[in-house]
């Protein structure tokens, strides 16, 4: 949890409150969803489609292989072992076709035959020959047969319709596997005599092992009743019942998948041998073919994985450097757009400050003259002279007239544009001075100042008279807050970068936290009515970011109030942009050209 | 002889009640309620003082302190502005104007500044007579040429 805290980027909780509805244009959680997920979409998604593709077209190629080779195999082994059966027949006919009946009668002569068999075919056990009754009169081979009735055997009724015969493996009367070949011969007269022949299996064997050497496949042969007639290693000895079931039969040779009951899956080679009971069946392991194609696949798969990974994890990244890169730039953007909103504001507040001072300016003068034209009158005539009512009534009228005129003058001054005129400055000097102009003032309200003057603090380069306007509000400011006496403490400090910082710390009231809000606003006043005229810190504020610094304003309630302003070392023009866009505003407020020397402007009042 | 000021605003009141005033104060005032007719006087009669609004209906106070100007060179003027017009009041102050004054103004100062502004004016008027009296002196024939 505390990981996924830590990796959370900041913009993903952002809300904004103050910026108020309609102010941000972007929803950053969700452009950094969509900006993860289409290119999480357009990069994995044809790279995970390209390996399905792949794999499923390999996966063909190959098995269509493999069934190939197997049919290939199949068919080869079936054409050895029809050929080597064919050979034992034709050789069984020749003999018969070779020799007269008597010759075969003859034992000599057989067990010459038998021998010439051995050495020029081999596989040939023993040869009979059986007589139309079924005896076996003459026998040739190592057990002795001689005289032995087949009449009775199912085998010798096949002969009798087929001509021919192949046996299934059998253990027979010898009580070693074996196989029956045996050849119908008619003579002339209509007589028929059977000539038998018993072929040793491990000829079969000794052909089908050459195939087992192909690696991973078992070839051997069954009859249709699924009995093994040649060994498999792993479906069971001779003469047992085959593992696997019977396939189907079929002219032709069938490869087919097919599955053991545990589950195994197997390719199963098969072909029906012609004129014979056997079925050649090969069977390989599916496992074992796919193997090497497994082994590249896991490769391949695991490389997806991990390329999967590296993707996902530079998309994370990248969007997410992105996004709070935009984050950052929108946090500015609002930001500024605050700075220049509430500039504009006062801007505006400006306008109608200076609009409503005029409008008010000129009844003031009327009324001002009025007044001192009784008072004028009334000093003329000795009768009214001496009258202090009267004249401390006119007095008053005058007076208060005067205040109307400083509080629409201060209203003027608020949307006047001081020119700025840079110079090197010592803050404690001018900080000084203009505690020495308020001095009196402090020693009446009992109100104790110090100053703190880091001493590695250079020269700036400001504007002297931002800088004594400045000062001169946050100490009226100050003092107001002290009217009971009390501490103000001044402390100027160099700061990290160009910057110094001037720190008005008084101990006192302090502001209630939601006047803090709207301390720099104009006309919000904690003072009297009578004392102030509520523009002294936002004419402060204008100021001091019109040489180019900030103003921070702490409160704690009951505890005191500091007043923090930032200004940069080196007074530089751009450093401001909200400073030139006010400065534009109020040039259409005052209209004031640069030209104005000094002395003449609009008298204080 | 009793120094003649000239005040023109459009404010009727303000007018009267300064007028009234500055006469108590014993100057000779006339008063006149916009610009054209403020011309017309200053064509007619040599006031030594102008004391001039800058925001009028009609003929504006720069206008008219122009043509004062052109009129009477010597004549000075004193602008008075009830706003933050200061712009106008620097051209005004180019053009020629001796000084001005935010409303509402104490009008013991702006006595002071009338009568510094006559001083002045005497003053330049007597060079100039002293001027003209070198030049007499010097060539007496240019008054022949004088006319």
């Amino acid at each position: 949890m505390s990981i996924l805290k830590r990796l959370k980027p900041k913009f993903w909780d952002h809300e904004d409150v103050a910026a108020g509805p309609y102010k941000h244009l972007f929803n950053f959680r969700r452009i950094w969803e969509l900006a993860v997920l289409l290119t999480v979409g357009v990069t994995l998604i044809p790279m995970i489609a390209l390996t399905l593709i792949d794999h499923k077209f390999t996966k063909n190629a190959i098995e269509s292989e493999i069934l190939l080779q197997m049919s290939r195999l199949v068919s080869n082994t079936r054409r050895t072992i029809s050929f080597f059966i064919a050979e034992r027949w034709s050789a069984l006919d020749f003999v018969a076709l070779d020799n007269s009946p008597e010759a075969l009668r003859d034992p000599k002569k057989l067990a010459s035959i038998l021998e010439n068999l051995k050495r020029g075919f081999g596989g040939f056990e023993d040869l009979g020959v059986i007589e139309q009754n079924g005896d076996q009169r003459t026998y040739a081979g190592p057990n002795k047969l001689q005289n032995v009735n087949y009449l009775n055997q199912g085998w010798y009724k096949d002969v009798f319709e087929r001509d021919v015969y192949l046996s299934d493996v059998v253990l027979g009367f010898r009580k070693t596997p074996h196989l029956d070949i045996a050849v119908k011969h008619t003579l002339p007269d209509g007589s028929f005599y059977v000539l038998r022949a018993a072929l040793d299996i491990g000829r079969f064997n000794d052909l089908l092992s050459q195939f087992h050497a192909g690696g991973l496949g078992d070839v051997f042969i069954i009859n249709q009743m699924g009995i093994l007639q040649t060994p498999s290693p792993r479906y069971g000895k001779v003469l047992e019942k085959m593992a696997l079931p019977v396939p189907e039969y079929s002219k032709e040779s069938e490869v087919i998948e097919t599955k053991t009951p545990d589950g195994e899956h197997l390719i199963l080679g098969y072909t029906y041998l012609p004129e014979t009971p056997f079925i050649l069946m090969i069977v390989k392991k599916k496992a074992d073919l796919l193997g090497p194609w497994q082994k590249a696949r896991s490769d391949i798969i695991w490389f997806l994985i991990a390329s999967m990974t590296v993707i996902l994890i530079v998309i994370l990244g990248v969007a997410t450097y992105l996004v709070q890169k935009i984050h950052v730039a929108d946090q500015k953007r609002i930001m500024t757009l605050h700075q220049v909103e509430y500039q504009n504001k006062l801007a505006s507040i400006g306008r109608l400050a200076a609009g409503a001072a005029h409008e008010i300016n000129n009844p003031l003068a009327i009324i001002n003259e009025k007044a001192g034209l009784i008072k004028d009158m009334f000093t003329l005539k000795k009768l009214y002279t001496e009258d202090q009512k009267l004249m401390g009534l006119v007095d008053s009228i005058l007076t208060v007239v005067e205040r109307c005129g400083r509080i629409t003058k201060s209203l003027l001054n608020f949307a006047r544009h001081i020119d700025v005129k840079v110079q090197p400055i010592d803050l404690g000097k001018i900080i000084t001075n203009v505690i020495t102009l308020l001095g009196r003032d402090a020693e009446i309200r009992s109100i104790v100042i110090s100053i703190k003057v880091q001493e590695d603090i250079p020269q700036i380069e400001s504007d002297q008279s931002h800088l004594q306007q400045i000062f001169l509000n946050l100490l009226n400011n100050a003092f107001e807050a002290l009217s009971g006496g009390g501490r103000l403490e001044i402390t100027v400090r160099r700061e990290e970068g160009e910057f110094v910082s001037v720190t008005f710390m008084d101990d006192r009231q302090g502001i209630p936290r939601e006047d803090l809000r709207r301390i720099f606003d104009p006309f919000f006043s904690t003072k009297g009515r009578k004392v102030g005229t509520g523009l002294g810190l936002p004419i402060t504020y204008g100021l001091v970011q019109e040489i180019g610094g900030s103003i921070r304003v702490k409160s704690e309630f009951g505890k005191g109030t500091y007043f923090v302003i930032r200004l940069p070392l080196k007074m530089d023009k751009k450093e401001n942009l909200g400073r030139e866009f006010m400065a534009l505003m109020r040039e259409d407020l005052s209209q004031q050209n640069e030209y104005l020397p000094g002395k003449s402007g609009p008298k204080e009042g | 002889m009793k120094i003649r000021v000239l005040i023109v605003d459009d404010e009727e009141e303000f007018v009267q009640t300064l007028s009234e005033r500055l006469t108590i104060r014993d100057y000779d005032v006339t008063t006149s309620l916009n610009g054209e007719d403020a011309i017309g006087k200053v064509k007619d009669y040599l006031f030594d003082v102008v004391i001039l609004d800058v925001a009028m209906p009609g003929m504006d106070g720069i206008a008219t302190l122009r043509e004062i100007k052109r009129l009477r060179p010597l004549t000075e003027v004193i602008m008075l502005t009830g706003h933050a017009t200061v712009k106008s009041a620097i051209e005004g102050m180019k053009l020629g104007a001796l000084d001005f004054f935010m409303k509402p103004c104490d009008t013991d100062e702006l006595v002071t500044k009338i009568n510094s502004a006559h001083e002045g004016k005497t003053k330049q008027e007597e060079r100039i007579r002293m001027a003209k009296v070198s030049e007499i002196i010097s060539s007496p024939r240019s008054v022949l040429g004088e006319d």
